[in-house]
Order: C-alpha cells, then sequence, then structure tokens
C-alpha cells in the first residue's frame, strides 16, 4: 500500500475518516457500487434466460459485419470498440494523474482524448445499432436463427439492446461528465480551489464504464 | 507534495510520484491490452472449434481472462489497491454477493431448461425444428448483404 500509516493508529476514535478518503469520493464508490448490482442484476437475468434455452444464436454470425469492408468479419468490429474504451480509460487515468501533479495543460490534453474516445465509442455503437436494425433486428424482433438451425426467440435480442443500450447511456453520461471536468478545468475552478479530486472522481466513473464493457463485451461477443 | 490539504477527512497523504504513476499505466495498459488480444484468439478459437466439453472450457478460460481484466482495472486505474485495507473491504465484500447471484442463477436456469424438456414434450419438440436460413432483410448496401451469405456461414 502506497500509504505511510502508523501501526498504531487509531481510524475508529473520530475526528478523521476510517477510509482515508474525502466524502465525494466514498460516495462515488458507493454509487458505482449500486451501479455494480444494477449491470449485475441485468447480466445474470440475460445468463438465467439463456441457460435455459435450448439453443441461443451466435454472435460470430451475429456480429460480423465492418463498416467499409461488409460482412464475414466475427469479432473485427467489437475488439476496435474494445481497444477504443481501454484507451480512453487510459487517458483517464493519465488526466488524474495530471490534476495530482497540478498540471492543467496535461489535465485538459487527457480529458480531450477520453472525451474524443467517449464518442468514439458512442458513433461505433450508432452503427452497429443502425445496422443490426436494418438487418431486422430491435427489441421484439430476431432475424437471427439459432447455432443450431432452430429459431430463436426475441430473448437475444431483447437482452442485447437493453444491456448495451443501458451501457451505451453510461458511456454517454461519463462523456457529458468529462466535458463538463474540461470546462471546470479551462475556467480554473480546479486551479482556484486548490487541488483536481474532482477530476479523479469523474474517472471512477469512466473507468466504471471500461469495467462494465470487460462483462458485457465477453458474455455477448466472446462465448 | 501535499496534494489534499483542502480535504479534511485525509490524514495520510499518498506519497505521489508522477514518473512512478506512469510507468503504472504503462504497465497496467500492456497486460490489458494482451489479455484482451488472448480473449479475442480464443473467441476466433472458438467459432471453428468442436465438441462441447472443449468449447465449454475455452469458455471458461475467456471468463477467467475477463476477471483478471476487471481486477487490473478496479486495482490500478480506479486506484483501489492503493487505499487503506477497511476501504477495500467496504468495496469487495459486498461484491462477494455476485458469487452466490450467478451460482444460484445460472443454476434455477438450467434447472428450468430440464424441466421444460422433461414434462413438456410440446415445447422441446418445437425447439427441435430446424427453419431454412432466410437472409436477412436487405435495407442498406443489398449486396453487401449477398456477400454476407456466400462468406458469412459458419455454424
Amino acid at each position: 500500500m502506497a500509504q505511510a500509516v502508523p501501526a498504531e493508529q487509531k481510524w475508529w476514535s473520530g475526528g478523521k475518516s476510517p477510509f482515508n478518503v474525502e466524502y465525494g469520493k466514498l460516495m462515488m464508490w458507493y454509487f458505482l457500487m449500486s451501479d455494480a448490482f444494477t449491470f449485475g442484476a441485468f447480466l445474470i437475468s440475460y445468463g438465467t434466460i439463456r441457460f435455459s434455452s435450448n439453443s441461443w444464436p451466435d454472435p460470430n454470425e451475429v456480429f460480423q459485419s465492418f463498416p467499409g469492408l461488409g460482412s464475414g468479419l466475427p469479432l473485427m468490429f467489437v475488439s476496435l470498440m474494445t481497444f477504443i474504451l481501454i484507451i480512453s480509460s487510459v487517458t483517464m487515468v493519465l488526466a488524474v494523474q495530471a490534476g495530482h501533479a497540478m498540471d492543467k495543460k496535461g489535465v485538459v490534453r487527457n480529458l480531450v482524448l477520453t472525451i474524443i474516445g467517449g464518442i468514439a465509442f458512442l458513433s461505433c455503437q450508432a452503427w452497429e445499432w443502425t445496422h443490426m436494425f436494418h438487418e431486422g433486428a430491435w427489441w421484439g424482433s430476431n432475424p437471427f436463427l439459432n447455432i443450431d438451425g432452430t429459431k430463436a426467440s426475441t430473448n437475444f435480442t431483447n437482452f442485447f439492446f437493453t444491456i448495451t443500450g443501458f451501457h451505451g447511456f453510461h458511456v454517454f453520461s461519463g462523456v457529458i461528465i468529462n466535458i463538463i471536468m474540461l470546462i471546470m478545468t479551462l475556467n480554473n475552478v480546479f486551479e482556484q480551489r486548490g487541488h483536481y479530486l474532482m477530476i479523479e472522481k469523474a474517472g471512477l466513473y469512466w473507468h466504471f464504464v471500461d469495467l462494465v464493457w470487460v462483462f458485457v463485451f465477453t458474455v455477448f461477443y466472446l462465448v | 507534495m501535499d496534494n489534499h490539504s483542502n480535504s479534511s477527512e485525509i490524514t495520510f497523504h499518498h506519497e505521489f510520484d508522477r514518473e512512478a504513476g506512469r510507468k503504472e499505466v504503462v504497465k497496467v495498459t500492456v497486460i490489458l491490452s494482451v489479455i484482451t488480444l488472448i480473449e479475442l484468439a480464443l473467441g476466433f478459437w472458438l467459432i471453428s472449434l468442436e465438441g462441447d466439453f472443449f468449447r465449454l472450457l475455452v469458455k471458461g478460460v475467456i471468463c477467467v481472462l475477463m476477471l483478471a481484466k476487471a481486477f487490473y482495472i478496479v486495482a490500478y486505474f480506479m486506484h483501489l489497491k492503493h487505499e487503506i485495507r477497511a476501504m477495500i473491504m467496504t468495496i469487495v465484500v459486498p461484491l462477494l454477493l455476485f458469487i452466490w447471484f450467478i451460482v444460484a442463477f445460472l443454476y434455477d436456469g438450467n434447472s428450468y431448461k430440464n424441466l421444460k424438456n422433461t414434462y413438456d414434450p410440446y415445447h422441446y419438440e418445437q425447439s427441435q425444428i430446424k427453419v431454412e436460413k432466410t437472409e436477412h432483410a436487405p435495407a442498406h448496401g443489398a449486396e453487401e448483404h449477398k456477400d454476407a451469405k456466400k462468406e458469412g456461414t459458419m455454424e
């Protein structure tokens, strides 16, 4: 652990935070925990329904298109989306670290890169949704067959659009939050406050969005 | 450097060294990218892999890699590893509920499938009827979808 805490430190005798974090950051963690349970409930209901089905559509057949390159390319487009999100998470950490060092220029540069990454991800998702919609997939409509050639129920598309939509909405709000952070940084709000801890809280949210995508990517596209 | 002077709850400060932080970010980025590439390689392998047991095994490996990625994001990007123990526990312990959550609900789904197949022969018969594969309604780029019909059959 990177903190120099004496062994006989009494955390619970009052006067100091037993968790040694500021209030806003602790509340952000608790919010993210509740959000984790919301996403968890979605994904586990998806798993339950999938386990109760005799067969299920093959993700490599459903997700096989790439803009400009046509079809027959399973996993390619979603790999691009995954890497976009990982890289935007990296630039977010760099923004937080620049904030610790009171380096305003570094914060601005990395926040801009993070926002661009977020918008790029959302654009990819918009393309994928549009493409699938034109193939006839939507809530309540599933043109794809099961992997064994039998007719599939609409469970697959219902879960896909609900869960990726809920995640996409999180990415969208993350981009909005980051834009607000950028404006505040440019207006010297944090410079005057003397610390950039707000960037850290926005960063926690952004990493959480990346974290959820790790699970969504695995259960919808890979397995 | 005193980074948290405006925050009275913080009694012990993180030792912040920007160079070390940058090194850690680079290391974690490489790890995450490599794990993702392995996952994708396994995903491509799954496309042509035969045999229920091996498919399940590869899917299990992918899930373990997924958890490894989650660990690196939470521990390093979200910085949880560098918080004090009480803080780590207040986040991680409640999440252990997920172990029960996943096991119970997947088991339940599987059991429901078996019950339906056993006691509802009509459901079982209906789920075994193969359907002639029709091409998805071509809306934009119809020729693109014709190509898909030729190359895109991979069951």
